[in-house]
Parts: C-alpha cells; structure tokens; sequence
C-alpha cells in the first residue's frame, strides 16, 4: 500500500512527541485504542484556564503509520485552539488532509476520540463537564 | 536485483528468478514452442523431451519416481487437487480430514469448501512452537479418517513439523498424508517416499523457478494413490489434472530443481549463518525481541520474531524503502486481526501485531544483513519512542490491569 506524502513526512517526523504531566490539573489525557487492536493513542492537551485555549499538546501512539500520522496531525491542530473548536475536529478532516485510504479511517476516528476523550479528562478534573 | 540496491528478506513470498532458471527457459517461448502433447511432429517431440527432463530433475530433488510428478499451475492448485481428490476419490472409505490450525489458506479454505459438502474436518492446535502434538493426531483419527494433510514447513515461522512421525502414524492407521511442502522443497531434504507421504504439494517460484509452476507429487506404489481431477479436459498428467502443459514454466521448474538438487546444502548452511548473525545482532541491540516459534526445527533460512510494544506495520514503514520483508500484523491486510499462525500459536496479541517474518534466500548477503539489523534497529527504536505501551512498559505499569477502551 503507498502511503500520502503527508503521512510519510508526520511517520518520518512526527510532531509533538512526548508526554505532559498528567496530575498537573490543566492538562487533560485521553488513552484511545487497545493493543490487541494494534492501535493505542494517548493524546494530551494543556489547557490555559483564563483562555480557555490549548497551549500544548503532545501524543504518542503505538500503530501504524497512519495512526501515527492522524495522531501528530491532531496535536498539530489542537495547539492554540479553543476547547470549543477543538471540539470541532472531525475525523473526515483528517482523512482529507492525510489522504488516507477507506482501510485506514479507523485510524482519524481513534484521533478524534483521543481528542475528545483528553478534552473530558480536562474537564472532568476541573469540574466543567 | 531490480529495485536498485534494496534489500530483499522476503523469499518466503516469492524467489527471484534464478538467471540459470530463466537462461533455460527461454529458447521455450520461440525457437521450441510445442505442445507437449502433440505427437504427430518435431515440435510436440523436443516439448515432451524437454518436460520429461524436467519431470526427471525434480524426481531427482524428492527422491521419488517421475511418474509421480503431475504438473499444476502452482502450490495452491495442487493442495486443492490433492484434498478435494482425494475426497471425491475416496468418498466411499470415509469422509474425516485432520490438518491443523496452522496450515496455509489453500489448505485450509479447501477443506473449509469440503465441509460444506459433507467432509467431517478436525483442526489441530499447535504448541508454542508451532508444532504439532502426535498424541493429539493419533487420537483425533476414526475410522472414518481418510486424509491427514500437514505442512512441511510452516510459511510464516519456518517451523518444521515431525513429517516421518505422521508418516508412521498414517501407514499403521492405513490413512493417506499429504503435505504442503512449498516452504521447504528445494530449501531441504524433502523425501516424500521415504517419510510416508502420499501427496506433495510444492511450486517453482519458491526455489528460484518461474511464478505459475508448480507440482503435486502422488505416490504411485505402496500405496497406489489416485485423485478426482478437478479440471476436465484433454486427460493430461495421466488423466489427473489436464490443461496444456506449460513447458517453459516446466522446464524452469526442472532446472530450478537441478540447481537446488547440487546447491540446497551449501546454501542451507551459508543462510543458517546469516539468519543466526540476524536474530544475535538485533536481540544484542534491542530489549524484548522474542523469536517466534521451535528453534530446533526450522527451516535454515527464515525467522519470526517479534519487538515488544512497536506495530509491524509500523515499524516497517521505518525502513520499507531500503529493505522488504513482511509483517504478521493485522494492518497489511484490511481486517484487524494479527496472523492468525501466530495467535494459533499461543503469541499474545501485543506479540503477534509486533512481528516481522525475515526469510533470507539464496542472494542474500552478509553485508545485507549488516545492513538491514542497523536499520530495523533504528527503526524498532523510532516506534519505541513513539509508543505509549512501551512507555507504560518501561514504567512498569501492568498493561493488562489497563482498561482499554477496545474500538
């Protein structure tokens, strides 16, 4: 299968690669997926409370490429958005953007529920949701 | 090879094309292009002369008369002439078939077809090393049991399975065996006669022959054996299996097997080298690689190993533009399943989504093989970093306590 140039560059250089400190209240973590699934994505935001605004976002997935990829496109996207837009983000923008294969939807909709899973988690924590 | 410079560990798939093959195949296509079966001219003559050379060198590779060999268009065909023939052909004596869950798909999905036409089949499990257990066959056997059908070798993991032992079993049992032996003909000894097996499936295209080419060995004496032809038509390969003979296919087969009559030893042994040097220069550079399945019996030229907490689909991506080779992962193919050889035996699924079948051939090199451990390596490395589990692993976090939030 040939990937899009646009999943080999996030595969060969992903971005935002790393972990934010979980118990820290403003960072919100969604862990998506299951290894015997062959996919697990954690997916972490930083959110400023006075802005309501992403300052960071770092992941890391254990998948394929195009896991990978949709994961590294999220981060990528959720930094310097509000909660609200990043809401927003839906799978089949990602699956435009990385021009991924019906096989490989899968993979955009473990990045969106990573996303909105991490956004929860954050607002869990401090009482918003 | 084409593909400049690329490395190519994937000969379980496909061999390339051995240039002795193909220098002796090519005066089939224009200056001889009978038909075999044409009797009346020269041209019928020099085809027949030239498949029953070939016919002759692969009896010589197996040990067995060339009366035995009927041509087919490859390995998948001749499982499925020798099962379903031998279920229509024995029909009367009973309808019970033993394989294992371990088996290739031509094998497997045949006797799927034959169940719903009536066939009883039993499926073996393995053990973790990919074996199967004789205790188990000998009991699953009724008298009913007409086919026992085991691989040789075992595609994915190279495993050997205990064949002269079956072959005891089936004689004492008065039931035929057949083997798949695509993986191991031309690669090892591989004796049909003298391990008791009555059928043999193999191809060209893994021992260096042509693509389309292949063989299905049926035991002529002791026991006559004798197949339904699934194909009807002009009755060739005594009347097995008909369909005009692809003599330059044939004859690549027959100099293949000639080739690997003389070179399978020193091959055998020179690649068991390289695949050792392989599995020891990657497990000293990396944690938690595990080789999949028996050490002790396996082919000399293949290993099935696994890197703990990385996707192989993945991990090949690191490295899918210097080297070629294949993943047991679920994501080369649409379903989400690992290899289904490795979950059968016994590999959790963290393991079986995390492997990579080399299976070096008779080109490879030792420089290649630098080459590619420095590049898997790097590569193990790069998803590693990426990788949550191997985090969470790394921090000893019991992964299976995690509640996974299954998609």
């Amino acid at each position: 299968m040939a990937y899009s140039e646009k999943v080999l560059d996030h595969f060969k250089h992903p971005k935002n690669v790393g972990s934010l400190d979980k118990n820290d209240s403003n960072v919100g973590t969604g862990l998506v997926g299951a290894p015997e699934c062959g996919d697990v994505m954690r997916l972490q935001i930083k959110v400023n409370p006075n802005t309501n605004t992403i300052e960071d976002a770092k992941f890391k997935t254990f998948g394929c490429g195009s896991a990978i990829a949709s994961s590294s496109l999220a981060t990528e996207w959720l930094k310097g958005k509000n909660i609200e837009d990043a809401m927003k983000i839906d799978n089949m923008d990602i699956v435009e953007e990385l021009a991924l294969p019906p096989v490989k939807i899968h993979c955009s909709v473990l990045a969106e529920d990573a996303i909105k899973s991490a956004i929860k988690d954050y607002q869990t924590k401090n009482g918003l949701a | 090879m084409a593909q400049n410079k690329m490395i190519y560990l994937d000969n379980n798939a496909t061999t390339p094309c051995d240039p002795r093959v193909v220098k002796a195949m090519l005066p089939y296509f224009y200056e001889h292009p009978g038909n075999a079966a044409s009797r009346s001219h020269p041209f019928g003559w020099e085809a027949e002369a030239a498949v029953d050379t070939a016919r002759q060198q692969i009896a010589e590779l197996i040990h067995c008369d060339e009366k035995e060999i009927i041509f087919t268009s490859g390995a998948t065909e001749s499982d499925n002439l020798a099962i379903k023939g031998v279920f229509e052909m024995y029909s009367r004596k009973g309808n019970h078939i033993i394989t294992a869950t371990t088996e290739h798909k031509a094998v497997l999905d045949t006797c799927k077809v034959l169940e719903k036409k009536g066939a009883e089949v039993t499926y073996l499990e393995v053990g973790s090393d990919g074996r199967i257990n004789l205790q188990e066959l000998e009991s699953a056997i009724k008298p009913s049991t007409v086919l026992i059908s085991i691989m040789w070798a075992n595609n994915e993991t190279g495993v050997i399975q205990p064949i002269k032992e079956i072959g005891d079993i089936c004689a004492k049992h008065g039931i035929l065996f057949m083997s798949d032996a695509t993986q191991a003909v031309g690669k090892i000894p591989v004796y049909p006669k003298e391990n008791g097996v009555h059928l043999m499936a193999f191809s060209a295209h893994k021992m260096y022959g042509p693509k389309g080419v292949g063989a299905l060995y049926v035991s002529r004496k002791d026991p006559r054996v004798k197949v339904t032809a699934q194909m009807d038509g002009g009755g060739h390969e005594r009347g097995m299996r008909s369909g005009t003979l692809n003599v330059p296919g044939i004859v690549g087969f027959g100099k293949a097997a000639e080739i690997a009559s003389k070179e399978m030893k020193q091959d055998a042994e020179r690649l068991s080298k390289l695949r050792d040097k392989l599995e020891s220069g990657l497990k000293s550079k990396l944690e938690e690689v595990y080789v999949n399945g028996s050490k002790d019996f396996r082919m000399p030229h293949v290993t099935n190993m696994s890197f703990k907490h990385v996707e192989g689909e993945g991990l090949m991506m690191t490295f899918n533009q210097d080297i070629a080779l294949s993943s047991g992962s679920a994501c080369t193919s649409a379903s989400l399943e690992p290899s289904y050889v490795l979950v059968a035996l016994g590999l959790g699924d963290d393991l079986a989504h995390s492997s990579l079948r080399f299976s070096l051939g008779r080109f490879t090199t030792e420089e290649e093989i630098d080459q590619a451990i420095e590049a898997i390596a790097s590569g193990v490395n790069h998803m590693r970093d990426l990788s949550p589990i191997w985090e969470m692993y790394k921090e000893g976090v019991d992964l299976k306590t995690v509640i996974w939030s299954s998609h």
